[in-house]
């Protein structure tokens, strides 16, 4: 009996070491692996057409997946602002799309023919803020962004309705997803640090990996 | 005498079972945590069958109580019927359009295929029918014992 308990401990005792070990194997070369893939190829992250806001001459970028309708996003755009205010000079915020939700693609073509009128992050923080309206699960209703667009200053309603079915933001929104599904993005808001995987989602971790960043040029 | 050995003999098919059914836990918790593959509503269907399995075996083997296997048969029978029909869907030999997966993740996603065939629904068929093998060769064995 004494025996048979002993057994017992030694087996979970094993498993949950080897559950723990290999997930730690994992997250270092997925790391790794992500951090090669950015050297070898940049534009895998950073492509040429993603809207990015920051010094030009920065050395360390910040990639975010986001999702104009997902509500994380939105909890988490005023950390990434603070950030990007804080390292002012040092980082350049890249944003990703991951549309995995019903109305993302509408929103993400309406912020994108916001930036060809250059209101591209004022009309994504109006998204962000009225997203409980239009955004909400149970009863989404995207033609309510309409109505609060207008509260972005200098911004030309017809001509974004016309910009809206440019082919090129279906082209780059494709490459989005594409990428975003060989960088193993599943959830949103995802961030890579000069390549390197945001493995525990948070502010102060996001933090620490951007001080790890600059730390290492 | 003989009894007390038969005895021994379900307790360790009992703890086999009990080994399998961790492993598929952790196995399975390794995927969406670690790995961060979302589950999909077959796969929890199949959690729920399988998760509670882990404390039930353990129960049953101090001391050994032989209903355990009444106890824990349902669960592994409901967790082969869902896994069957969860793997038929994924070889496409039953087609998408029967998913009950209309929103967010689908179904039939790969996400692993090692050595060419094994993928996760299929570890989670075979650690339900393992688990049913075991169980039955215990029953047997208790059946002969007496």
């Amino acid at each position: 009996m004494k025996d048979k308990k002993i057994i017992i401990a030694a087996v979970t005792f094993v498993l949950i070491a080897g559950f723990v070990l290999a997930a730690s194997i994992y997250r270092s070369s997925h790391a790794e692996k992500m951090g090669f893939m950015a050297k070898e190829d940049f534009s895998k992250f950073v492509p040429d057409y993603a809207p990015r806001t920051g010094d030009e001459k920065a050395k360390v970028f910040v990639v975010e997946f986001l999702d104009p309708e997902c509500e994380s996003c939105r909890e988490f755009y005023p950390f990434t602002k603070d950030l990007l205010n804080k390292y002012q000079g040092k980082i350049q915020l890249v944003v990703r799309y991951a549309p995995f939700h019903d109305n993302s693609e509408i929103a993400i073509r309406i912020v994108e023919a916001a930036r060809k009128q250059n209101k591209y992050w004022e009309t994504l923080e109006n998204l962000f803020q009225y997203q409980p309206e239009w955004g909400d699960h149970h009863n989404p209703r995207p033609d309510l962004i309409w109505t609060r667009l207008g509260e972005v200053q200098g911004l030309d309603i017809e001509k974004l309705k016309q910009d809206m079915n440019d082919p090129q933001i279906t082209k780059n929104l494709d490459q989005d997803i594409t990428d975003g599904r060989e960088l193993q993005v599943r959830y949103t808001p995802s961030f890579f640090i000069n390549g390197k995987p945001l493995e525990d989602f948070g502010a102060e971790q996001l933090k620490n990996a951007i001080e790890a960043a600059l730390a290492e040029k | 005498m003989n009894e007390q050995k038969a005895e021994e003999g379900v307790w360790y098919i009992i703890f086999g079972a009990w080994v399998i059914a961790l492993i598929s836990t952790l196995g399975s918790l390794f995927f969406s945590e670690v790995m961060r593959f979302p589950p999909c509503v077959l796969c929890w269907y199949q959690r729920i069958c399988m998760y509670p399995l882990v404390l039930i075996f353990l129960v049953g083997l101090f001391p050994l109580n032989k209903s355990v296997l009444r106890f824990s048969l349902p669960l592994s029978l409901a967790g082969l019927g869902i896994a069957l029909y969860h793997n038929l869907l994924y070889y496409k030999i039953l087609p998408e359009s029967a998913a009950p997966c209309v929103q967010g993740i689908s179904c039939t996603t790969v996400f692993i295929k090692w050595l060419g065939f094994i993928t996760i629904p299929l570890l989670a068929l075979t650690g339900f029918s393992l688990i049913i093998i075991l169980q039955l060769l215990a029953m047997r064995k208790l059946k002969h014992e007496r």
